[in-house]
């Protein structure tokens, strides 16, 4: 057993019975990066200096004063660390550094963590793929062709390779749960406002949520704890008390009511997708869950709803780059053209894509018909969910249509692009949380994700259900082969 | 084609974005299919359906105006493109 394959909590029982150090640990993970991230790409940014030094401070006190106390984790790059370039895969933030950390990375240095770095992300976290970034395409540690999901592409990979012990992402329509499902690990995205987004740089307001990345559901339950709370700095923080996540740790859910969307099992998806996820379904009965059939009857709709209400809040957040407190500069012959030049360079293809978007669907005669419109349909497909909730715990449905796909596949159609997201967009809209877990492997070799959704601050029923199901295989115990890979390259 | 080579110009001014005849050519296209595939939205009949902005039971949260330390002005200034003195430097609007 490799110290870099660690989870959190087997590191934790290791570090407080003396049998490692922080230093050690982070010394093994660190080096891990050092040996595959050539291939993998999944950091924009290493600190292994400031690693070593916290993995220093860490060992010098009681091992286990905090819940992380000496624990590599890795931030996804649209998250403020103070002192630490935050780019947002983006070049018009390239020489952005924080004066500030974010709330989520304050709470993970409280709680003794070793920050390594920081992880590769789409622009702005627009994507599904990681390819969107401005530096460089983060690749799948189970196949280095192929994407790792997106937009937390980075810290999937990070996790899944074995270059830090978990991860913060942020999932704003999946990008938290769809790269988890790409990569065969465990990405939680709690409710809307159950975790802090203050220095999480805005996406789209309404739907933006920090969420982790694990290797299973104990760290993803150990993890949110830690970040989850009330924050006054964000007015949109709920506050609502946060309870002991590993409690939901039980194995048992006998009687609990696991409800089928009819229209997540639609034509056009992976038939192995299908095939594992029924087969998921039937574990959990197995485990003594009763399985429902549930519908939700605005599931087609989310797709251009999120596209629409995306964007324009994207437009919206991103009026704020005109280089005047930070950011690039590309000066012009007046000031206007100054942000013009600015942004038209400064911006990648899906952002601009995104903000054009955005401002179309906000402007002077398109208001009601697109972002209105959507707003409205947003209300029906929150209400699918309301009801359904009133039926069942918790709701199951595959995570993504596919296992990853190859790199460039679908970089010119932006459509298909966003259909990857197309079942986990809804949980967003509606403002609920969901989670990714592992649930099989298809004929190359590749993962698939199962996702269930609960209700808003549903985060210990989802744990519950998920470790019931991860205790039941051992999905969750393979190993991408980039070892070998590298090895052999060397 | 939904959109027009003139909207497509139109939106790019309001967002100021200085696009290439490459991109504006592109966007028309990629943005059409995106609003046609929108279009479905409209099937539905939403007349007595209110809006969702935020799915929070939160409105208007309010707190004390009292000071709190900020991050030091000078790694805030560091960022800027330019400053000088205590200030961000921008180009003149006017002679």
């Amino acid at each position: 057993m490799h110290l870099y394959n660690l989870t959190i909590h087997e590191a934790r029982s290791l570090l407080g019975a003396g049998e490692i150090s922080a230093v050690e640990l982070t010394q093994a993970v660190i080096d891990r990066i050092l040996a595959v991230d050539n291939d993998v790409r999944a950091y924009i940014t290493l600190t292994p200096e400031v690693a070593l030094e916290q993995a220093r401070a860490a060992d010098a006190v009681r091992a286990g004063a905090g819940p992380l106390q000496g624990i590599p984790i890795a931030v996804k790059d649209i998250i403020c660390t103070a002192g630490i370039p935050t780019t947002c895969g983006s070049r018009i933030l390239e020489n952005f550094i924080p004066p500030y950390d974010a709330t989520v990375v304050a709470r993970l240095k409280a709680a003794g963590a070793v920050i390594l770095g920081k992880t590769n992300t789409d622009e702005f976290a627009m994507g599904s793929s990681t390819e969107n970034s401005a530096f460089f395409p983060t690749r799948n540690p189970w196949d280095l062709e192929r994407v790792p999901g997106g937009s937390s592409g980075g810290s999937a990979a990070a996790v899944a390779a074995g270059e830090c012990l978990g991860a913060l992402g942020t999932d704003t329509g999946g990008s938290v749960r769809q790269p988890a499902a790409l990569c065969g690990i465990v990405g939680l995205k709690p409710t809307y406002g159950r975790v802090s987004r203050y220095g999480l740089i805005a996406f789209a307001s309404s739907l933006d949520q920090v969420g982790v990345l694990t290797r299973d559901v104990t760290d993803a339950a150990i993890l949110l704890g830690v970040i989850a709370g009330h924050d006054p700095l964000d007015s949109t923080s709920l506050d609502a008390p946060v309870p002991d996540y590993t409690a939901a740790l039980t194995g048992d859910i006998r009687g609990m009511r696991v409800g089928v969307p009819r229209e997540y099992f639609v034509s056009g998806m992976q038939p192995e997708v299908e095939a594992a996820v029924r087969a998921a379904l039937q574990k959990l009965a197995d485990l003594g869950a009763e399985i429902i059939e549930v519908s939700l009857p605005h599931t087609d709709y989310a797709l251009p709803v999120y596209y629409l209400i995306a964007p324009a809040e994207a437009s919206a957040n991103l009026a704020r780059y005109d280089s005047v407190r930070y950011g690039l500069r590309i000066v012009g012959t007046s000031l206007e053209e100054t942000y013009k030049q600015t942004r038209g360079q400064g911006f990648g293809p899906e952002v601009k894509r995104r903000i054009m978007l955005g401002t179309y669907a906000l402007s002077a005669g398109y208001y009601d018909a697109y972002y209105l419109k959507a707003q409205k349909v947003r209300t029906l497909i929150k209400g699918d969910f309301d009801r359904a909730f009133e039926q069942v715990d918790v709701i199951v449905a595959p995570t993504s249509p596919t296992t990853a796909f190859r790199i460039g596949e679908k970089t010119e159609d932006p459509i298909q692009m966003y259909l990857s997201d197309i079942f986990t967009l809804s949980v967003n809209l509606a403002g609920i949380c969901g989670i990714n877990v592992p649930c099989g492997f298809d004929a190359q070799g590749l993962p698939i994700g199962m996702q269930i959704m609960g209700p808003a601050l549903g985060e210990m029923t989802i744990l519950r259900v998920a470790y019931a199901y991860e205790q039941a295989t051992d999905w969750h115990t393979h190993h991408p082969p980039i070892a070998s890979r590298t090895s052999r390259a060397h | 084609m939904v959109l027009t080579r003139e909207e497509v110009e139109h939106i790019a001014d309001l967002a100021r974005l200085a696009l290439t005849d490459e991109e504006k050519e592109r966007f028309r296209q990629q943005l059409s299919a995106v609003l046609e595939y929108a279009a479905r939205l409209q099937e539905l009949d939403t007349e007595a359906i209110p809006p969702t902005a935020t799915v929070l039971p939160l409105r208007n949260v309010m707190r004390p105006d009292e000071p709190r330390p900020l991050a030091p002005r000078e790694d805030i200034l560091a960022n800027a493109p330019e400053a000088e003195e205590a200030c961000f430097k921008v180009p003149a609007i006017w002679e």
